[in-house]
Order: structure tokens, then sequence, then C-alpha cells
């Protein structure tokens, strides 16, 4: 059996694997260093706010102090008269509606007559530093009108009339609702009423967000002669393209988007925010660059991250452990604005139909607007929220049947080149192979329900995509396009549309380039993120830039290989699939001894076929979804499987939880590179740790003061993990060669979230025998359960 | 505007910035170095962090008049020439700066406590990191790299291409389940 025939290495115990020697790879599968690695180490790296441009002015945003009202008046005149303010703009002159998802754009780059969040932009400023620009601010006069707020989804989906945050698409409708999902597979009640067990449960995951150490950033420049630039921290620059040219009428053939390094992103930075528009505005009513760099305060309230949700699970098993029917009701928290809410609203319930095998399943999933700044997606993009309670589920129904939970995953694995329940393609799939890992690992047999009372081990299992089918906006052109180009010297250009946010798919085409073209890497310049002169990739999310781009690298790396070959063949008087390019020679195959420099092997293919270079693309399987609406969404070339083991100890007395250590076992497909996969793994399980343990974006409620006020926008408030609150994380990398990703590569970068956060709450289970089913599982709430469940600290150090 | 004096990897500069910069601001706007970075301007996140009289310290939340007379040292000041400094070529073969954006300040608390304790345990490593927070690594590779350059402080400066970080992660083939 080939080891891409979809199935995974069947043959694998035997032929050597990526890395290995013999594998016949001599980049791909090795710990390498990556391109950009001492530009980061050394400071040289140049990222947006480390920009500065000659006669630059300095932008700042006036936000709404008010979490839902009507814009009465604005008066400009008092800060258009400050000395050093050259420009002042408002909603008014930039009063087209955009949205990352087509089919809903609802925000204007400034507010145009109604406010929705405390936050929200109003008007904004450049001036020749950041003190009169700040100054300038205070001296806009906004008149508002008040308007009730709506901070609690459920509220909000019951009113009955106006005013709604957004007007009804209907008359009739209720403006506070979004989207509705509501998707039935199989015959859930009757599944249901078959079932030997039915665990019922309510589960709160409360909201989180990215918090990239680098804010956001942005630098407008327009020439004069039309042509406007943008630099911006920005994950998706093809989408922001698109937009600034829509939304402030210019000719897309005359916006550059040029992304620089990026510090960090997870999903906040996926979409158009008000600097990108507002740098661009007033750079072109002065003639000057403007750069707005936000505040901490100011990414806290432009957020997009993480959707509260509360849900419902019904989940049915035979008397064995089978799973016989899965009923789930999901209430979302979107936020002001619908961002990408209609696709996080399908992937609430699309995504969970793997890796086990579901016979019925239903899911209904409501979103929300409130006055609160707007959710979006985040590592992990709408499925980390279902997962953490459908593990928890599924631990509970072990518990019930005295299954172990592992051997219960284990007997509802759904296979591989299989179909979900609700008509997913699965291709490759290691995840039997996670469970073995983080099992052995972990030492679970000797540790679960048998470690001393208060401390325990946990186990959870996912899936995610690996980019998706449909791309944002309708098209039949490529989702990711690559462009090469090669010098007399020997060195190879790469021209990539594709956003460097710290996963390193700079150096996975670097990579790609050196294992095909057989040059150094450091032969190869990677030259990206300028929309100028480089081919489209979509970008920086979904998990889609490895398997995507990677396939466009190749292909374009094949084709010019091609032209080298022939070249070198008709000067040899041999076949040209005899000539292989490897470790900076090209070689006659057999052992001839017959050989020349790479370098000279490019010189006679630009001698006889003229300028040598490629450009290479990929685009996705279409059609192989199910056929019902929403199908589509969900949809991804491949899949990635994950498992967690947790160990974590539970102080009864305080309700502190601290975690010694997570294994994380990841079937990526091939590790293209080892060091790099397992980074994404463990920042992967790092982020989960926080959001199981200490994250949540809140905001006041009217009883506290101040509705609709963050209740902690800064880094020592909103507490992320330090260096000494992070457990242990052991990265155990599963490869199953998947047949369509490049070498065999899925993603690694979002998968391996997911099972953090159950793993940990059925740990807490397996510690003390209480369930967490709201997040986070901070000291209070622990407590608060611990004492509910009758557990003191009496009990503490008692064997069991 | 005043007037500041400052000795910043080595060089005696002046230059004049608003009386209320921090020193944060007068080596990113007033001098050019762009290498530490603001994450939050309030001492929360440790981006900023350099080394002042051999202390790492939070640049964002100290005025530029403390630093006057004082040995400042950024990111841009670790390498020896063109050799990078262990930790900064540790850094890039452990893969442990993923965006890069908090790798400047991690750095300088890196060398402040390898320069007073040049063999520290992974404990005093993840002491010394506590108050530079990252988003990206979750930190062992961070650990790692520390520690592969504790083994060469005052050694070889750059190891070879290929040379490659400590043992790779393991990996196992999967089975082809689903048969």
């Amino acid at each position: 059996m080939s080891a891409r025939d979809g199935r995974g290495r069947a043959s694998g115990r035997d032929a050597p694997a990526a890395g290995q020697p013999g594998d016949g790879l001599s980049t791909i599968g090795r710990p390498m260093r990556k391109v950009d690695g001492l530009a980061k180490s050394t400071g040289r790296a140049r990222y947006t706010d480390d920009i500065r441009l000659p006669g630059m002015l300095h932008g700042k945003i006036l936000r709404s102090p008010h979490p839902h009202a009507r814009i009465v008046a604005i008066d400009t005149s008092r800060a258009e008269a400050l000395e050093g303010v050259h420009a002042v703009v408002t909603g008014s002159d930039m009063p087209t509606r955009y949205g990352i998802i087509p089919w809903t754009p609802d925000e204007y780059p400034l507010c145009v007559d109604r406010v929705r969040h405390i936050g929200d932009g109003v008007a904004a400023v450049a001036a020749v530093d950041e003190d009169t620009a700040n100054a300038a601010l205070d001296l806009i006069d906004v008149a508002y009108e008040e308007l009730p707020a709506y901070l609690d989804p459920h509220k909000a989906i019951a009113a009955d009339s106006g005013p709604y945050i957004h007007e009804p698409r209907k008359p009739g409708q209720n403006g506070n609702v979004t989207k509705v999902v509501r998707l039935e597979f199989g015959d859930v009640e009757a599944g249901l009423g078959d079932s030997h067990v039915v665990v019922e449960g309510d589960y709160f995951f409360e909201g989180t967000t990215h918090t990239p150490i680098e804010p956001h950033c942005a630098i407008g420049l327009a020439e004069g002669n039309g042509k406007l630039t943008v630099w911006s921290a920005t994950q998706v620059p093809h989408y922001l393209h698109r937009e600034l040219a829509r939304v402030l009428e210019v000719d897309p053939a005359h916006v550059r988007v040029i992304q620089p390094p990026v510090g960090g992103a997870f999903g906040g930075k996926s979409e158009p925010f008000d600097l990108e528009f507002c740098v661009a505005k007033l750079s072109m009513m002065t003639g000057r660059p403007v750069k707005i760099l936000y505040t901490r305060e100011e990414v806290f309230y432009s957020h997009r991250g993480r959707h509260p949700f509360h849900m419902r699970y019904r989940t049915g098993a035979t008397r064995d452990g089978m799973l016989t029917s899965v009923d789930a009701e999901i209430v979302m928290d979107g936020g002001a604005y619908a961002s990408f809410g209609l696709v996080t609203t399908y992937y609430a319930g699309q995504l969970l139909t793997a890796p086990y095998r579901m016979p019925a399943y239903r899911f209904h999933s409501t979103r929300a607007y409130t006055n609160k700044p707007a959710c979006g997606p985040k590592r992990g993009h709408g499925s980390v929220q279902p997962r953490f309670a459908f593990e928890v589920q599924l631990d509970r129904i072990a518990e019930r049947l005295e299954i172990d939970p592992i051997g219960l995953r284990r007997r509802n694995f759904i296979g591989a080149n299989t179909r979900t329940v609700n008509d997913l393609r699965i291709t490759s799939n290691g995840f039997l192979e996670c469970l073995d890992e983080v099992e052995r690992a972990s030492d679970w047999k000797r540790k679960h329900r048998r470690l001393p009372f208060g401390r325990g081990v946990g186990v959870a299992g996912s899936t995610y995509i690996t980019g998706t089918n449909y791309p944002i906006y309708p098209n039949d052109m490529p989702q990711s396009g690559i462009q090469l180009q090669v010098d007399r010297s020997g060195r190879v250009a790469v021209f990539s549309g594709a956003s460097e946010i710290g996963q390193g798919v700079d150096s996975m085409v670097a990579y790609i380039v050196a294992e095909e073209l057989g040059v150094p890497l450091d032969h190869v310049r990677v030259l990206a993120g300028d929309t100028d002169f480089t081919p489209v990739d979509l970008g920086a999310y979904s998990s889609r830039v490895t398997f995507m781009l990677g396939n466009a690298c190749i292909d374009a790396a094949r084709k010019l290989k091609t032209q080298v070959q022939e070249a070198v063949a008709a000067e040899w008087g041999v076949k040209p699939r005899e000539v292989l390019l490897a470790g900076g020679l090209a070689v006659q195959a057999g052992d001839t001894g017959t050989s020349m420099p790479v370098r000279d092997a490019f010189n006679l293919a630009e001698a006889a076929a003229g300028t040598l270079g490629a450009t290479g693309s990929y685009n996705t399987p279409k059609d192989v979804h199910g056929d019902y609406r929403g199908a589509t969404i969900g949809a991804s070339p491949a899949y990635s499987f994950t498992a967690h083991v947790a160990e974590v100890e539970v102080d009864v007395e305080t309700g502190f939880v601290t975690v010694d250590r997570i294994w994380i076992a990841h079937d990526c497909g091939r590790a293209l590179n080892p060091v790099l996969v397992a980074g994404q793994m463990e920042g992967s399980a790092y982020m989960g740790f926080a959001e199981a343990l200490m994250e949540e974006q809140i905001f006041k409620t009217e009883d506290q003061g101040r509705a609709g006020l963050h209740n902690a926008p800064s880094l020592l408030d909103y507490r992320i993990p330090t260096s000494l609150d992070t457990p242990a994380l052991e990265s155990l990398i599963v490869e199953s060669i998947d047949p369509e990703g490049p070498y065999g590569a899925k993603e690694a970068g979002e998968g391996p979230l997911h099972p953090s956060i159950p793993a940990i709450a059925n740990a807490i289970y397996d510690a003390v025998g209480v369930r967490m089913d709201s997040l986070p599982f901070s000291p209070p709430r622990v407590w608060r359960a611990l004492r509910s469940a009758g557990v003191t600290g009496a009990r503490r150090g008692v064997a069991r | 505007m005043e007037v500041v004096r400052l000795r910043v990897n080595g060089d005696e500069r002046v230059c004049g910035v608003p009386a209320h910069y921090t020193l944060l601001e007068t080596l990113r706007y007033g001098l050019g170095l762009t290498g530490s970075k603001q994450g939050c301007d309030k001492g929360d996140c440790g981006a900023c962090t350099v080394i002042v009289d051999g202390r790492a310290i939070l640049s964002c939340i100290t005025p530029v008049w403390e630093a006057e007379g004082r040995e400042v040292r950024t990111v841009e000041g670790l390498a020896r020439g063109t050799e990078p400094h262990p930790v900064q070529d540790e850094f890039d073969l452990n893969g442990a700066a993923q965006c890069g954006f908090c790798t400047p300040g991690i750095l300088c608390s890196s060398v402040a406590l390898l320069d007073r304790n040049p063999t520290p345990t992974r404990e005093e490593i993840r002491a010394a990191l506590a108050g530079n927070l990252c988003r990206c690594t979750g930190y062992a590779k961070i650990y790692d790299a520390v520690e592969a350059a504790a083994t060469r402080v005052g050694g070889e400066a750059r190891r070879p291409d290929g040379a490659g970080p400590g043992p790779a992660p393991k990996r196992t083939p999967a089975r082809g389940v689903g048969v």
C-alpha cells in the first residue's frame, strides 16, 4: 500500500518516516532554521509600528462612551482649529457598509448614526504628533441620545420590539438575531429513545480574546496620483485590499497592501478594522503618511474573539458505549457586529461530527447581537466551545457505563476515508495513534481513578479543518498562488502572498523550494505580503496555509524543475527523469558520477528556455460535501486530529487548580519541520489551558455601574499565563500522511487547542469528583463547585 | 523638549525628546532603535525589556532621565559584531521565536540572567522570564533555547546550519486504521 493512499501508513511501520534516513527527503521533515529566525532574534525584523515615513502624521480614534446610542450631532470644528491638527474624519466621510462576510455587511469604518458598544469608533484625527492627536480628540463634540442596551444574549433574542441593535432584515423580525442554524442528520429523537444511557448537560463557555503582544497598527500613504498604500498588521491582506478599494472608492489596481511581520494574530487580525480605513482616508485628505497604533485598551475593545456560548447537550449511547444520538442547543453572544458570525454559527455545530461516529445528530445554534465588542474567530473558530461540552459529555458517559474514557473514544472512532453524519469527507485519520500516544506517555492506566484525592488526569479528543473548500467570497480562482524566479547566482526568489504571523509560512515555502530544486535553504529568498507583487493567497486563517500554499509551491517548483531537468538532460544526452536535483547539484540517477552544480543547471535552462521562473497554484476540491443548505461550511480538504491528557492538582481549600502537564498528540499529516509543528502544538495547548483556567473577556453590567464597560482591558487584569503559570507541555507528533496534503501535511496551528479545556475539566473531576461545566475554572468557581458538592478540605489526603 | 544623554549598546548618544518620554519611546522614536517593542505601554507584558547596568528593566515605565549616565543594552546590542549571542542563535535553532514580538524582551531578560547565573536551572529560567508574556509558544521552546545557550556562553557563537536543536520531537506514524 502506498503511503499516499489516504489510509495513513498502513505499511508505514517498515517505511522510513520523513526526516529519517532513507526517506528520500533532504529538507522536509527535518528541524531547520526559520528564514526569518535571525531577523526576529536580533531586532532587525520591522513590524508595522517600527516603520516611520518622512512627514508622517499620527492618528487617533475617538470612541463611544455609551454601549448603545444614536449619534445626534458631531462637531469637529474645535479639533480642526487646534494647532498641529491636519484632518478630522467622521463616519459620514466613509458611508459604505462593509463586513468580512459578503452577505452580512453591517459596519462602517466609523459609526454613521449609531454606536453599538463602548469603544465603537466615532471620529479620527491626524496630527503632527501623538500628544496633539490625543488633545484633539477631547475637542470633538458628540451629542448622543442613549438607547437601551442589551448585554445578555437571551434578553436580546427575547426582545419583541425595537429599537434593535441592527435594523431587522425584514419588517417584524427581531433585529437582535444575527443568524439561526438548525440542522438534523438522522433521527435524533429515535436515537435517544433507543439509548441505554442519555446524558444531559448545560455548559457555559465565557468569551476570551486573542491578545497578540503586538497591538494593531496601520500606516496609510496616498501618493497624490490616485495610488494608495496601506501597511497593516493584518492576517488577511487580500480581503483588506478588496474592502479598502470598495469602501474608499479607489480602483483596486491603485491599492497596495503591505503586510510587515505580524506580532501575533490568532484570528484577531483577520478582518478589516477601523484604523486601516482611517489611516487611508486621513492620508487621502492630507497627502501625508498617517499612522495609527492601537493602545492595549483599544485592542481589547476591537476584540473579534471567542464567542460566549450557552450550550445544552443530550448525548445517547448503547450499553457498550457506542454513541447513538447527539442533540445540541446553542445560544451565542455575538457582540455588536456580524464579523465572521455567520460561519461561527455553522461551525458551532458542523465541526463536532468527528473523530467519533454519530448515527444521528442535531444542532440548533442562534447568534445574538449584544451591545459589546463584536466576537469573531479565535484559534479554533467556533468549535472550541462545543468541543469542551461534548468531551465532558463523553466523560460522563464513560463513567456511567464504567468504561475507560480512552477506551470509549477508541470504540467510537470514525475511521479514515469515510464521511461524517453531516457528510464531511474525512481522508487521513491518525486519531487512534493520538490516543495511544497520550495513553502511553501519560502513564494513563496507572493514574486514571488511581491518583490520591486532589490529583487527577483527564482525556479529550478533537478534530479541526485544514482550510475550507469554499472561499469567503464566491469565486472559482485558486485559493493560493505563488511565483518562483531563479537568479543566475543559483538563488531562488519566492513571491508569496501568504501572511507570516509567526506560524512559519515563509519558512515552509522555503523548505519546499529547497527540497524540490535541490538548493541550499539559504539560497532561497522569500518575499511576501505585498499585494503589488505577490500572487493572491487568501490569508492566514482556518489553518489553510501549509496545505494550500504548500501545494501551490510544489506545483510551481515542479514546473521549474521540469525545465531544468530537460535542459540538463539535453546536455548529458539522457532522459529528463534521470536528472535529479539535490544537495546543491544536478545529478544523473544511477550512481554514474555525472553531476554539475545546480546553479550551472539553472543557467543551462535559462539559456535553453529563457528567463527562468514558474507560477503555481492550488484550489480546493469542490462538490465533496453533502446536499443541504450549509453543507459547504465545514467542508475541508483534510482534517487534523488531536488527543490530550492533562494532569492536575486541585487545592480544595482555595479552589486553585494547578495543571502540571499536558500531553499533546496531534495528527498533522506530516511534520514538514517537526520543531515548528511542536511549537504550534505547544502554543495551542497553552492557549487552551489559558482559556480553561484564567481568561475571560467580560463586561460590566448595569448593576456594576457602567453597562458594557470592559471589566479588565489590560494585560495585567485580563490574565494570560506567564512562564510560572504555564504547565509542562509535551508534544507527540503523529503522521498519517494525507493523500492530498503537501508531502502529506495537514494543519497544526489550531486543532491542538481544542482538547486542552475538556481534558482539564475531566482531570478536575478525576481529582475531586466535581464537574466543572462553566469556564473559566477560576478559584472562585471551583471553590463554589466544591462547596456545593460538599467537598471540603477535611477530605484532603484521603485515599480513594 | 529635553536633551538626554544615554550610553546605548556602547555608544554615547544625545537626543532631544519631550520631557515625559520613557526610555522605550526614546529608544524607538528618538534613536531609531526599534528592536525593543511596545506591547502594552504600562509595564504588563515585558516586550520593552532592556538591560540597564546589568539588570533587566521595563523601559516603557522607566522615565528616560532615570537611564541617563547608565549603561543601556538593547536587543540590537546583544550580538558581538556579526556573531549573534548564543541565546539569539539558540532561539533561531529551537523555534523559540514564533511571531517574534516578545522576543527582544525575552532575549534581554535571558541575557541578564545568564550574565549573573551562567548555569541556571529550568526553574530559575522560568522565574527570570516571569515578567515577559509570550502568546505564541507556551514558553517550552524558549526554555530549551536558554538552556542550550547556557552551555555555550563564552564558547562558540553560532552553531552550524543543520546542527538542529537537541532531540527532535518524537513522531509516530499512523497505522492506517479504517482500512
